[in-house]
């Protein structure tokens, strides 16, 4: 901030401020010209006015609010780019990427600056990351085990995965998978569920319109649909096992999906999307775009050992 | 006394008529949706998934609704009647005031029309898109220069302190909608602000801090300067008081906007700035409910046997209350725990419902009898059970989200020991839902009541002239 503004910032702040208590004294004393308690003379369809002195804990409340005012404006930041005496700030403003934010962050924290969200998180880092370090020692598979281990688990689920995958994890329609079910698009292990985690994931799905035309996609969508058991029109049905070596370089040719790629099971009762006739043809068309965000930089390695731990627990008991 | 009101000039009583009648309609229709939304809190179904009636579309016809159409139209209503008998002169224009009530009922359809259908340039309290804007600022500067121009050309030496306010009011308001409007057109029904990021964030609380404290503040205070010291029959209290606090409350009002914006992306120095002019504040809002009250010091009798007194003092102690309340809140380390809780909500509605309809109703009551020839309303007990029903609806209002909003910043603040939190969003939504509820019935209090009120109202309206209130012998000052 130029020296301009903060002269122009200051000017206004603490005159507005001058302003009121100079306004404050002028009128404690009686400068109407009419003794106190009387009329002032004027009267407005029958309303008049008395000129009675302000009263005096109100002025002294008065007092008290500009002094802890102007206190608070040489502490703190306010005026303009004047940092205040505390050299106190929420956070580090002005930062523009994650980078450089960790980067003060920890400069923040290794200078022992008064930057209030970064001693905030230094003081959760020390309490709490011992407790993680601890249970990141523990496989997956044996701290389902640990009840404590698998609540915070939960916990940090209901705050950072239920918004998508619902809070009893069951996941909803639109590409957001059960996570309480064994059907895995990715691989349920507890190491790849953390793969998961820590990376993210962005399933792919082309879309088929221009290559196959709206004839081709009809025949595909038999195919698909029958490999799930359901009752399609023969001819188009054979029509589209042709067209589904296409398909069969992802899912297969059994259409049983491939764990390496995230391409789904397409012979169970799963859908990730509408498992409709129209959903599906809606998925051929035009594709599907599902993203998993990765959580590394937001949880960490440690918490996402023990979210990945609720997870894997819930479809292995 | 008596020799004055034998002089009184021709008054132009026909736009003041028109917008006090409309005053009560608009404020049935606007609170009666804010029941509905209070009902949608705990019952999601009565939306009835029409995308019409969904809470996201509903809310801003809310805020408008009670905020502009009912409030607006009681400003409309009291600063004419007000500027007209304190300056002793018929208004500036006939034709402008016809303009104003014409125009203004034309936006307040306007916005009835837009926002259900999901028409909204998205700054909350100012969703009206620019065709609606345009139209704002037209009939605000008719409705500027009909005021000033009556000030200009009273019979009277000094300018009465209502008048200051209501001034005061017109003035800032013409300056916030006009700045926190701009926008670019994209369509006759689309719009994108003319401001990006923080700074839009910051004009969007300037403005709305300051619809607040100018629309919803000074404005209301206007009327308050008339009708307490005239409904009670006594001076007003202290002259130098009304001074002080005037300009104080003026000149902190409009840096408060920041404190909507504590832990934001806003810089450090503007939130500082805002929570300390609003903690300032405090001290002359106390002025003016001060002012109001001691007003009645030689007349506290009256409050036995007047309910519509009752309605303007009880208004001023809830005034007094949410401009005690506002500056606490906006200490950061309070807000730290009130903010996007519904202690928020309850906070607006015990200014809004509190202070702002509870001196519109008693003005309001005031103002029917004289307009329509009458010496008093068709029911004072009727006034009596409508002041019971406001009060206690807005003390289960404002206690539920008193409660809920607390419950709310502790739950979601609670940690566990190994650092996670204690409770996630849904426990605490649950946790609220016996508060919407009670949040509910008092809204159906203060609805119940309105309906009341347009009984008395349609009642006295209707009847010969002279039919009620004391024989004017007894009316003799």
């Amino acid at each position: 901030m130029s020296m301009f503004w903060t002269i122009w910032i200051s000017v206004i702040t603490l005159g507005c401020i001058a302003g009121c208590f100079l306004l404050l004294r002028w009128c404690l004393s009686n400068n109407t010209g009419v003794e106190e308690g009387e009329s002032m003379g004027h009267e407005f369809d029958g309303i008049i006015e008395i000129n009675n002195p302000l009263p005096r804990w109100w002025t002294i409340l008065f007092y008290i609010v500009i002094g802890w005012g102007l206190l608070y404006l040489a502490l703190y930041p306010g005026l303009g780019a004047y940092k205040g005496i505390l050299g106190w700030t929420s956070s580090n403003q002005g930062v523009l990427s994650l980078e450089e934010s960790q980067a003060k962050q920890q400069a923040a924290i290794d200078s022992g600056a008064l930057v209030q969200y970064d001693r905030e998180i230094k003081f959760a880092n020390e309490r709490f990351d011992p407790i993680f370090e601890e249970y990141a020692k523990v496989p997956v598979e044996e701290l389902m085990h640990n009840e404590e281990a698998v609540k915070i688990g939960q916990r940090l689920f209901l705050q950072n995965c239920a918004q998508c995958h619902g809070s009893d994890a069951r996941g909803q329609n639109g590409g957001f998978p059960n996570l309480t079910d064994d059907d895995w698009l990715y691989g349920g292990s507890g190491d790849k569920i953390k793969e998961t985690l820590v990376l993210g994931r962005s399933g792919q799905m082309p879309g088929w319109l221009d290559a196959f035309g709206e004839q081709g996609i009809k025949e595909v969508v038999a195919y698909t649909l029958s490999l799930s058991g359901r009752e399609v029109d023969q001819s188009l049905k054979t029509a589209g096992q042709a067209r589904f070596a296409a398909c069969a370089a992802c899912h297969g040719m059994d259409g049983k999906g491939n764990q390496l790629l995230g391409a789904p099971n397409l012979t169970d009762q799963i859908w990730l999307y509408d498992g409709t006739l129209e959903g599906v043809t809606e998925t051929l068309n035009y594709g599907r775009n599902g993203v998993m965000p990765a959580f590394d930089k937001t949880l960490g390695e440690d918490k996402i050992h023990v979210v990945a731990t609720y997870v894997y627990s819930l479809s292995n008991k | 006394m008596s020799e004055i009101s034998q002089a009184q000039p021709d008054y132009n009583y026909k736009v003041v008529r028109q917008f006090t009648v409309m005053t009560i309609i608009w404020g049935i229709i606007g609170m009666t949706v804010g029941v509905l939304l209070a009902a949608q809190l705990f019952a999601p179904a009565l939306n009835f998934d029409l995308p019409w009636l969904t809470y996201s579309r509903l809310r801003p016809l809310h805020t408008n609704a009670v905020i502009f159409a009912f409030g607006g139209c009681a400003l409309f209503a009291t600063s004419y009647y007000i500027v007209q008998r304190t300056c002793q002169v018929r208004l500036f224009s006939d034709k402008l005031a016809a303009f104003t009530f014409w125009g203004w009922q034309v936006v307040i359809l306007s916005a009835v029309v837009t926002l259900p259908l999901g028409i909204t340039g998205g700054k909350e309290y100012a969703e009206l898109e620019w065709p609606i804007d345009i139209l704002i600022a037209l009939v605000w500067v008719a409705y500027i220069i009909n005021f000033f121009g009556t000030m200009v050309i009273r019979k009277t030496s000094h300018i009465y302190v209502a008048n200051w306010f209501l001034g005061a009011f017109m003035l800032t308001v013409a300056v916030l909608h006009i700045g926190n409007s701009m926008a670019i057109p994209l369509s006759f029904t689309k719009s994108y602000s003319l401001y990006a990021g923080a700074v839009d964030a910051m004009m969007q609380w300037w403005y709305g801090h300051n619809a607040v404290g100018f629309f919803l503040t000074a404005g209301f205070l206007g009327m308050m300067y008339y009708f307490v010291p005239k409904q009670a029959g006594r001076p007003v209290y202290s002259y130098r008081l009304s001074i002080v606090h005037f300009w104080a409350l003026i000149s902190l009002y409009i840096w408060a906007g920041p404190h909507h914006l504590h832990y934001t992306a806003l810089p450090d120095w503007t939130q500082s700035l805002g929570m300390v002019m609003s903690l300032i504040l405090f001290v002359p809002s106390w002025g003016g409910m001060i002012n109001g009250i001691m007003t009645l010091s030689g007349a506290w009798h009256k409050l036995r046997t007047d309910p519509v007194l009752r309605f303007l003092i009880v208004s001023l102690s809830f005034y007094g209350m949410s401009t005690f309340e506002g500056p606490m809140m906006s200490i950061k380390t309070v807000n730290a725990l009130s903010h996007y809780t519904d202690w928020t909500v309850g906070h607006v509605h015990s200014g809004a419902l509190g202070w702002v309809a509870m001196v519109s109703i008693g003005s309001v009551y005031h103002l029917i009898p004289v307009l329509f020839g009458q010496r008093g309303m068709y029911s004072t007990s009727l006034i009596n059970v409508h002041f019971w029903l406001t009060t206690i609806g807005v003390v289960l209002y404002i206690v539920a989200m008193w409660i809920s909003g607390v419950l709310q910043g502790l739950m979601w603040r609670a940690v566990n020991p190994d650092g996670t939190l204690t409770y996630s969003f849904v426990e605490s939504l649950e946790a609220s839902k016996p508060f919407y509820i009670v949040r509910f019935i008092g809204g159906v209090f203060i609805v119940v009541g309105m309906l009341i009120m347009a009984y008395n109202a349609y009642k006295t309206i209707r009847a010969p002239k002279e039919s009620f209130g004391p024989e004017p012998e007894a009316q003799a000052a």
